[in-house]
């Protein structure tokens, strides 16, 4: 029997949200921080299931709509130079930088290719010694570890023709500034499982102690996210701010040790700009200085970059937990996920393109 | 893109220098590399995300908290009953 189809199981998943159901005495506001969380509750049904005194707000999980306007001009102008081939996880092509998107560079003969591993552009490095090839490494904590892995191998190799555009953001930093900000409404937390089952969760007390919320640390089946809520408005309703684990399958307090001693050769904390949230103090990794020969920002000779965010997408408001998708204008109409105005609507982790696809917006409206 | 999956392992090896291996998703096969788990066996079950194996999943684990969530629904299912 795989045991990872009972955690789908829909008797259990009902027995938990009853349960949340007697447990809530009031109104509470839980943000899942991570894409992965949103697109899953909409996509089982779980948000609907839930007691109306329940509210998710959908958190800033989703490295396709964080990375920063900036870098994806930057990615743009690098796909653009015939000396290069540029590899990207398939979601970027479609993000709309100032002007343009990585599809409509390679409609115009950029050599952009999608890879489904950071390993693959390595290889696709070594298969073309007389090209650049650039890697869009974007992605929180549970990607750094494969984006790492590409750069040691790179090393490795002595290849000469390889570098990545690194844009790595980290949950904790984010969540400092949602709970900091004044027009915070967030009572309590879903972690993000896999970011926990690299880093661990040593993280979190000093967040749960300082702002008094609980913490608890999810998967991604449905049992394990009404599990997740269901810990968390427990700890609510008796005042509690703890870290909790419901992961345990995956997750150690002390995380994945040798991830971690990857990531701290080859990464180091560095300020980032999160799209349409701004910039956040040590809210990311750059490279090492051991690994800043493979920076596609030291490589190539980018000209100064002139962003313009789009006027009408609220997608800041929306990673902030301030507004919900239906709340844009441009919702549904122009902005679809065949036409994106903002990354939001791009990955499925996007929450705006999980409204869409489960038609969550329709039935509001 | 941030989706990452259990799935059952099949095959470990090296590849060059890396330690790389084979998962099977629920007969899907992909490849993955397990430089982050060198202590995995074939047949243990692991989370992939973007050809990179994060983590080993506890079977033991699994079962206990499924046996804990089962006692909520049964304690229901009694309560219901009366
Ligand atoms: S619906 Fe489109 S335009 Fe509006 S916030 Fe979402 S991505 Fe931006």
């Amino acid at each position: 029997m795989n045991i990872n189809q009972e955690f789908r199981n829909a008797r259990l998943v009902q027995a938990v949200v009853d349960k949340i159901r007697q447990t809530a005495t009031r109104p509470w506001v839980i943000m899942e921080i991570c894409g992965g969380q949103t697109h899953a509750f909409m996509q089982t049904g779980l948000d609907q299931l839930l007691p109306a005194s329940i509210e998710l707000v959908h958190g800033p999980g989703c490295p396709v709509c964080v990375t920063s306007l900036e870098l994806i001009d930057k990615a743009l102008a690098i796909a653009m130079r015939p000396d290069v081939i540029f590899t990207s996880f398939g979601d970027m092509l479609r993000v709309p930088g100032s002007r343009d998107d990585l599809f409509s560079i390679r409609a115009r003969g950029g050599d952009i290719r999608v890879v489904y591993s950071p390993l693959d552009s390595v290889r696709i490095a070594r298969e073309n010694p007389e090209k650049q090839v650039v890697f869009f490494a974007i992605g929180f904590e549970t990607t750094a570890p494969a984006n790492a892995a590409a750069l040691l191998q790179a090393k490795a190799l002595g290849l000469k023709n390889y570098s990545q555009l690194v844009s790595i953001v980290r949950v904790p930093p984010a969540m400092h500034a949602i709970l900091g900000s004044p027009g915070n409404r967030v009572q309590g937390f879903l972690a993000a499982g896999h970011v926990c089952s690299v880093m661990g969760t040593r993280e979190y007390p000093p967040i749960a102690a300082r702002y008094h919320v609980p913490i608890v640390v999810t998967g991604f089946e449905p049992l394990d996210l009404a599990q997740g809520l269901l810990m968390c408005v427990q700890q609510l309703e008796a005042g509690l701010a703890e870290v909790q684990n419901a992961y345990t399958r995956v997750v150690q307090e002390e995380g994945n040790p040798a991830a971690l001693k990857m990531l701290a050769r080859v990464y180091r904390e560095v300020d980032r700009n999160w799209r349409g949230i701004g910039t956040i103090p040590l809210s990311g990794w750059g490279l090492t200085p051991e690994f800043a020969g493979f920076d596609a920002e030291n490589r190539f000779d980018l000209k100064e970059i002139q962003t313009r965010e789009s006027e009408i997408c609220i997608a800041g408001q929306i990673l902030r937990g301030l507004k919900k998708p239906h709340q844009c204008p441009a919702f549904g109409n122009p902005c679809s996920p065949e036409n994106p105005l903002g990354a939001p609507m791009v990955s499925s982790e996007g929450a705006c393109a999980a409204h869409y696809r489960y038609g969550r917006e329709i039935e509001k409206k | 893109m941030c989706l990452a999956v259990p799935g059952k392992i099949s095959e470990i090896y090296k590849s060059g220098d890396i330690l790389m291996g084979k998962v099977d998703f629920g007969g899907v096969i992909r490849e993955a590399c397990f430089e982050a788990i060198p202590e995995a066996k074939v047949g243990d079950w692991t989370i992939v995300h973007a050809g990179f194996a994060l983590n080993l999943l506890s079977e033991e684990d699994a079962r206990a908290t499924l046996d804990a969530l089962n006692e909520i629904a049964d304690i229901d299912a009694e309560l219901n009953k009366e």
